[in-house]
């Protein structure tokens, strides 16, 4: 019964704490923008989010928590530019490396605009999944007082 | 635990431009100094950064910061100028000045600053989101 409940919010749970990891890695990226040869990562989302809700459901099912523990770590190439990879043993979210749109004297391919345009991005998105948040739990405590 | 960590990657990144302020400023106080006693004039410092991972496990490249990891001296020679009325002049009568170039420095100290407001306003929109965060759930 309880685990209907928090289940409904297991979705959104999942999407916030991958977007707060993306909001990290950007400013991770921001912060590096003058390190010489730091190379810019990203995070393919829709692919995090897939793998971190998959393997969710199957731990909700047996009544288990909801945090991915166990997911594997793989990096997901998108683009032509990008590495394969097995990723880091740390990190549960699927890192890409972002592939710079101009060449930089120092190796460094942090792209500014690009980066504030996703962090800008990436808040607004945060910002939303709160929202939905806030929005189921009002529903339910409308269900549970029978308002 | 996910956003904390903005703040030390951020506040690193700007600890590490504010330093790179700091030299600017100094080169720049300097750029008129002659030689001293040891024939030896000022010579502009450049500062270094490197990436320093600030996660609270090991290998994490999403919490990546900033730290100074050098600071060197710029080894080309300073401006020679003829000048044997100035009490520095050496016994060919020039005069040796700091080998720093303002223009650069200029450049330098506008990218510096762009640079922690960068970082300032990356802090600022963690810390609104984290504030909205800890109102989850909460009605009105």
């Amino acid at each position: 019964m309880l685990e209907r409940l928090a289940g409904t919010l297991d979705f959104q749970a999942q999407a916030l704490a991958l977007r707060s990891e993306r909001q990290r890695l950007i400013a991770s990226n921001i912060a590096n923008a003058d390190t010489p040869g730091y190379v810019a990562r990203e995070m393919d989302f829709a692919t995090a989010l897939r793998q971190a809700t998959s393997s969710s459901q199957s731990t909700v099912a047996s009544g288990g928590n909801r945090l991915a523990t166990g997911s594997a770590t793989l990096l997901a190439s998108t683009e032509a530019g990008h590495l394969a990879g097995t990723g880091s043993a740390g990190g549960a979210a699927p890192l890409t490396y972002a592939v710079a749109a101009q060449t930089n004297l120092d190796r460094n391919s942090v792209d500014m605009d690009r980066e504030r345009a996703s962090f800008a991005d990436n808040t607004v998105k945060y910002e939303a999944t709160l929202r939905f948040i806030n929005g189921q739990v009002r529903t339910m405590l409308s269900a549970i007082t029978g308002q | 635990m996910g956003m904390m960590s903005i703040f030390n990657v951020s506040g690193s990144a700007a600890s590490a431009q504010s330093q790179r302020l700091n030299v600017v400023a100094s080169n720049l106080a300097n750029a008129d100094t002659v030689a001293g006693p040891d024939g030896q004039a000022y010579k502009a410092r450049q500062v270094t950064f490197q990436t320093q991972l600030v996660g609270e496990l090991a290998n994490d490249a999403t919490a990546a910061g900033v730290r100074v990891s050098t600071v060197s001296e710029d080894q080309t020679p300073g401006r020679r100028v003829h000048d044997p009325k100035n009490p520095a002049a050496d016994a060919e009568g020039y005069v040796t000045y700091s080998n720093v170039n303002p223009v650069e420095e200029m450049v330098n100290m506008i990218s510096a600053s762009r640079s922690y407001q960068n970082n300032i306003e990356v802090m600022n929109t963690a810390k609104s989101l984290l504030l909205k965060t800890l109102q989850m759930g909460q009605s009105g």
